[in-house]
């Protein structure tokens, strides 16, 4: 399922986005301009309340979600209506304690269904995915795992080896949010170590929101992910579905444009 | 016998564990090492406990009380005045502990959460002492409600940072302070109030509390020529009855009991007691009770007492109560404050509202119990942070 979204040549543009902010019908109409933006590869954020590994952005759209009694089989269902539209593979992002909660078997079950490609649970470290890696691999679901610029090489090989799908680069020490001001000069260093290490597609995510960091990154990585930046985009647009889509859909063609590669224009539709 | 010590993943029993994002895990290991070097270092326990004695003013009494339980009973109600300390309760014990670790690590600088402010004004008090700036989180409700902490960490040099966030309490700013020790994570050594987190903070912290259990066994055996009968100690995460507990845990014919806040009462949806009426679950990096819904949100919570006023509870209390070790029951705001009037009238001392709650529990245990018993009771801390919130 990945084989598609990471091709040589060219970095996937990865963008993330909130299931339920503003609200679910938003979010379905945000994941078909996703699509035709060019998005290789889609996260969905399942709304949390305490989410450790979010920043200011993430963590309000959560809240917001939240606020408006967005649910876990409300994913679910936007991942199938997704699907069912021709979207690109999409991968859930969820913390552990609601995955406990809704039945890790169950959850599986569920993603498989509908029709995710997999899931990622940043708190989740390595040493506590025994059991999710095991039902996830039953329910042919991947699982990116996490590596942060404080992982030692060590370490880091074998998240690698335990990840699936693509490894995911946490480009920087802290939470997510949208930082216009910095270089990722460092995450060349982090790269050129997990090229090393692994063969797997290095996907970079953290801090990226503008072209210029979309074409660094796109140069040296095989995806780059977009988040608050996108939600920063149509947060201020309230509670128009339709005009949220497009601000979402505007920032990303720029996005994709920045990684090198064309949008797939689908000609049937 | 019960493991006092987590296994090699941090866990005691099914409880505690590492759930944290991926880019605190070394400093977790970092900290690990250290404590592991620390603690088999005399040299390190001796600086320790020169400081309990000359900075925190250890060891604190073991009191018996004259009034408060004569009424219903003859058992002796013996406290442990944890509320004598430097910064007025228990919370000094583990924030010295850990500025000697920061300092051993050369970290630059100390951040930390705060529900009823008596942690922020003990890390801020060792901040000062050690020449480390320090910075508190703190949820913009308990900001208000524990004004005069505010006042005492920023005299102290400390700066406070309103959470506004989520239910903008204790959960709230531990969130907040996960998220900012991310971004510091090199220079940075994040003070944790209580037992809780990912490991090795439940254990460490413990063992900083340990002082308080193994003085007291130590001075009820010198006075009393026995042991205590009951143990009893509040629970909000549960560090100063972990404290008093390590000091018995091994002594089984001595009753351990914890006191959860039951706010409105513990079926009432406005509670604070995660063992009474949570579910296990994760929360703050560590598997253990708390208080969520059926999707795993983690649920609003409600204390009169800021201190108690936290959804989870740490991994090693989980532990005690499933293997059947201590007993956990929990007392409403009503409980709690009706003791906290009655024992400052009847003893001359005003406790902290959390420790009140141990204080209700402890009345209605003694009546239980006759005169051969001896029930002891952590008081944790002392009340003059309260004072302006019932005043209102
Ligand atoms: C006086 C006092 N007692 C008890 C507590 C609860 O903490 P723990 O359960 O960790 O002892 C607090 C927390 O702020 C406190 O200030």
């Amino acid at each position: 399922m990945f084989d598609a979204v990471f091709t040589r040549g060219s970095a996937a543009f990865i963008p993330y986005v909130m299931a339920g902010d503003p609200d679910l019908e938003t979010t379905s109409l945000i994941l078909d301009a996703l699509r035709d933006a060019g998005a290789a590869l889609i996260e969905l954020g399942i709304p949390y309340g305490d989410p450790l590994a979010d920043g200011p952005t993430i963590a309000a759209a959560g809240q917001r979600a939240l606020a408006r009694g967005t649910r876990m089989g409300d994913a679910f269902e936007l991942v199938a209506r997704a699907q069912g539209n021709g979207s690109p593979p999409i991968v859930l992002f969820t913390y552990l304690n609601p995955v406990l909660q809704y039945g890790l078997e169950r959850f599986a079950a569920d993603a498989r269904r509908t029709g995710a490609a997999g899931a990622i649970v940043p708190d989740a470290a390595l040493e506590e995915t025994g059991e999710l890696r095991a039902v996830f691999a039953r329910h042919e679901l991947a699982m990116p795992l996490l590596v942060a610029p404080s992982t030692s090489p060590q370490r880091a090989a074998r998240i690698a080896e335990a990840s699936t799908g693509f490894v995911y680069v946490v480009s920087r020490l802290g939470v997510t949010g949208a930082n216009q001001q910095r270089s990722f000069a460092p995450v060349r260093e982090q790269i050129a170590m997990l090229r090393r290490l692994t063969g797997k597609p290095l996907a970079v995510g953290f801090g990226v929101s503008t072209a210029n960091q979309v074409r660094e990154i796109a140069a040296i990585a095989d995806g780059v992910i977009v988040g608050s930046a996108l939600i920063d985009a149509y947060a201020s647009t309230g509670e128009r579905a339709q005009s949220a889509a497009e601000d979402v859909a505007a920032l990303a063609r720029t996005l994709v444009a920045a990684t090198g590669r064309t949008a797939a224009v689908d000609t049937t539709r | 016998m019960l493991r006092s010590t987590p296994d090699a993943r941090g866990y005691f029993g099914p409880f505690g564990g590492r759930f944290v994002p991926e880019v605190l895990i070394g400093a977790l290991e970092e900290l690990e090492r250290e404590i592991a070097s620390a603690f088999a270092d005399a040299g390190f326990w001796k600086e320790y406990a020169a400081a309990l004695r000359d900075f925190v003013g250890r060891p604190s009494p073991l009191y018996r009380t004259e009034r408060y339980a004569a009424g219903v009973s003859a058992v002796p109600l013996l406290l442990k005045r944890e509320d004598t300390n430097h910064t007025g309760a228990h919370k000094i014990n583990n924030t010295i502990g850990q500025a000697f670790l920061a300092l051993r690590m050369g970290k630059k600088r100390l951040i930390a959460e705060t529900g009823a402010g008596q942690h922020g004004v003990a890390t801020a008090t060792v901040g000062a002492k050690f020449g480390l700036p320090v910075d508190v989180y703190m949820g913009a409700v308990d900001v208000e409600r524990q004004a005069l902490n505010v006042f005492i960490m920023q005299l102290l040099g400390a700066r406070v940072h309103p959470v506004t966030g989520g239910t903008q309490t204790l959960k709230d700013a531990t969130n907040e302070a996960f998220r900012v020790w991310a971004e510091r994570v090199d220079d940075t050594f994040y003070v944790i109030g209580s037992v809780v987190g990912a490991h090795p903070y439940p254990y460490m912290v413990r063992e900083f509390q340990k002082v308080i259990g193994t003085e007291a066994r130590a001075q009820c055996l010198d006075r009393y020529g026995r042991l205590p009968s009951d143990v009893i100690a509040c629970v909000g995460g549960g560090s100063n009855a972990m404290g008093i507990f390590s000091g018995f845990v091994e002594d089984a014919d001595v009753r351990l009991w914890g006191v959860e806040a039951a706010g409105d009462g513990v079926g009432s949806g406005r509670t604070a007691a995660s063992l009474g009426a949570g579910s296990v679950g994760v929360l703050h990096g560590s598997r253990s009770y708390l208080l969520q819904n059926d999707e795993g949100q983690v649920s609003e919570t409600h204390s009169v007492s800021a201190g108690l006023d936290y959804p989870g509870v740490g991994p090693e209390h989980a532990h005690l109560k499933e293997s059947g070790r201590a007993t956990y029951v929990s007392v409403t705001d009503a409980e709690a404050l009706e003791a906290f009037y009655a024992f400052a009238r009847d003893e001359g001392i005003i406790p902290a509202l959390e420790s009140a709650h141990a204080l209700a529990f402890a009345r209605k245990l003694a009546a239980e119990r006759d005169a051969n018993d001896l029930v002891l009771v952590c008081l944790s801390g002392r009340g003059d942070k309260d004072i302006a919130q019932l005043r209102v």
